[in-house]
């Protein structure tokens, strides 16, 4: 399953490590990264893909909901199919 | 891959516009618990509810957080009681009622819908009990829905039945008095009901559809009215289509949405259900969206006309968004969930009049209106006779859900909280219709050619 991982908030050191990080200790293999800074607000939206071996959804959530709090920037993983129906016909 | 600028235009839809799915309704046929021993009935209904229905709470929750959408409210509709409980020897049916509200409770289900009867052409023995039993039904339940549907385009009016409907939101007010007569916000009666309708206070499972089917509402005023804030001075022509556009997405999602509860579920998907539900949160509002299209204050002059246009924008981009579309489909307009139309109703410019007439282009029909406590039962039955005359000429879905709010009068407003908001008492008419509805009897089926 793949899934939409998404950053926005105020540009720090680290957010790239830290968020990256957690995907990488769940082994929750990253597709594609882009990021830019869209009105002032840093975003960065990464492609994410669970494979047998990942660790169960929600728990990467929390783990990632954790980090949010911590260094202070919205992160957001919602399910790729949620995109493609709202945006693809 | 999806570029940055979707992504980010999905995220603030949810975020700061209110995007939401507002409901995933199971319905569920109950005509295979009919016993001729109430309680026995009762037994079979609440075994079946709480079986089919135990993880529609839990499954909605997984979906949202998953998809990072909100799913706000997961509901039960039934087979109208009228017909189930008809079977039994029962001689009230408040202990249906209460088997629901309890089979409500104990699946985490905010509301549930089918306390019903449709009686559009004429009464039987469990459509009269279970009318009379609404008013009881309503004060001593907090989860149970009603709808009686009084009127159809094949069967005209039945104006026994709009009497005593009357008199049934009259009771039904009295009886939830200390609640500023909430037991009416719960009670809608219909014109051309529909058998797939998600949205509550009106679900009913109807009688064609299957065993278990699961129905989705999707939402969103404020994503249209901030899509038509980047079409301002446009033609209309334009802004139909900026709302045709919008109108696709959010169906998209309520697709998807319905597609993955239906197969963990393991239950059908029926439909989608097109709604624009306003809620009272700040700018999730119909009313806001016909003031951006350039009316100074919802109920003026042109009112109906944007609405018109609102309607069909929002029915043409979700049909295709959606493999089945049924229910309701098309802008609410309830006063009390509406901030937009609730600033129109207190300042005069949104009268009842004007309602009625914006209820001939667009679903549903009078919701959620308080009118004040002293007003006849006559006059509410005139008023359900009007509402219903438009659906029954017009060949769509009309509906009542007024609330006169027994000890208040104009100038006061009532609080419903939550979901229901809050609405100042609107004035009605105080010349009597009463002469008119005592008179009784059906209004025929009108003739569908010779069209003025």
């Amino acid at each position: 399953m793949k899934a939409v991982v998404s950053v926005m908030g105020v540009d720090r050191t680290g957010i790239i490590a830290k968020v990256s990080g957690c995907l990488y200790k769940h082994s929750v293999n990253i597709l594609d990264i882009n990021q830019t800074i869209m009105q002032n607000i840093f975003t960065m939206v990464m492609l994410v893909e669970f494979s047998k071996d990942s660790k169960d959804y929600n728990l990467v959530m929390n783990e990632l909901d954790k980090i949010s709090k911590e260094i202070g920037v919205e992160i957001r993983m919602q399910n790729e199919d949620i995109f493609n129906s709202m945006h693809r016909i | 891959m999806i570029n940055t600028r979707e992504i980010v235009e999905t995220i603030k839809m949810i975020s700061d516009e209110h995007l939401d799915v507002r409901t995933i309704t199971m319905g569920i046929s109950l005509l295979d618990c009919i016993d001729s021993h109430a309680e026995k009935a009762c037994e079979k209904i609440y075994e079946k509810i709480t079986r089919l229905a135990k993880d529609l709470v839990k499954t909605g929750e997984d979906i949202s957080r998953q998809y990072g959408i909100p799913i706000i409210n997961k509901r039960i509709s039934v087979t109208p009681i009228s017909i189930i409980a008809g079977a039994s020897d029962a001689d009230n049916y408040v202990m249906f009622a209460k088997t629901l509200d309890r089979a409500a409770k104990d699946t985490g289900v905010n509301f549930i819908g089918g306390f019903s009867a449709l009686v559009q052409k004429g009464f039987t023995k469990g459509d009269r009990i279970l009318i009379e039993s609404i008013p009881e039904a309503l004060a001593q339940t907090e989860r149970v829905c009603s709808s009686v549907c009084v009127a159809t385009t094949k069967a005209g009016i039945n104006m026994n039945a709009v009497k005593l409907m009357g008199e049934t939101i009259k009771k039904t007010a009295e009886l939830t008095a200390d609640n500023d007569s909430f037991g009416c916000a719960k009670l809608v009666v219909f014109s051309n009901a529909v058998e797939d309708n998600p949205f509550m206070a009106g679900a009913f499972h109807g009688v064609g559809e299957g065993d278990c089917v699961i129905n989705v509402g999707v939402s969103g005023p404020c994503v249209v009215k901030s899509a038509l804030e980047k079409a301002t001075g446009k033609d209309l022509g334009t802004v139909a289509e900026t709302i045709k556009k919008t109108a696709f997405k959010i169906t998209r999602m309520g697709q998807l949405v319905a597609q993955e509860a239906s197969k963990r579920l393991g239950v059908p998907f029926g439909i989608v259900d097109l709604s624009l539900a306003p809620t009272p949160e700040v700018g999730d509002s119909v009313a806001y969206i016909l003031e951006a299209m350039g009316l100074e204050k919802c109920g003026t002059h042109g009112t109906t006309a944007a609405l018109a246009l609102l309607n069909d924008a929002v029915k043409k981009g979700g049909v295709m968004a959606s493999s089945y579309v049924g229910g309701l489909s098309g802008a609410f307009i309830p006063v009390s969930e509406d901030a937009g139309m609730i600033a129109a109703a207190e300042c005069g410019t949104l009268t009842l009049d004007k309602l009625e007439a914006m209820t001939c282009v667009c679903s549903v029909g009078l919701d959620m209106i308080a009118v004040p406590g002293d007003t006849p039962a006559e006059t509410i039955s005139a008023i359900i006779a009007d509402e219903s005359a438009i659906g029954m000429i017009n060949q769509k879905t009309t509906a009542v859900r007024i609330i006169p709010v027994i000890g208040k009068t104009v100038g006061e407003s009532v609080e419903f909280g939550g979901l229901l908001g809050y609405a100042p008492i609107m004035p009605v008419h105080k010349e009597s219709s009463a002469e008119f509805i005592h008179r009784g009897g059906r209004i025929p089926a009108p003739i569908h050619s010779l069209k003025n």
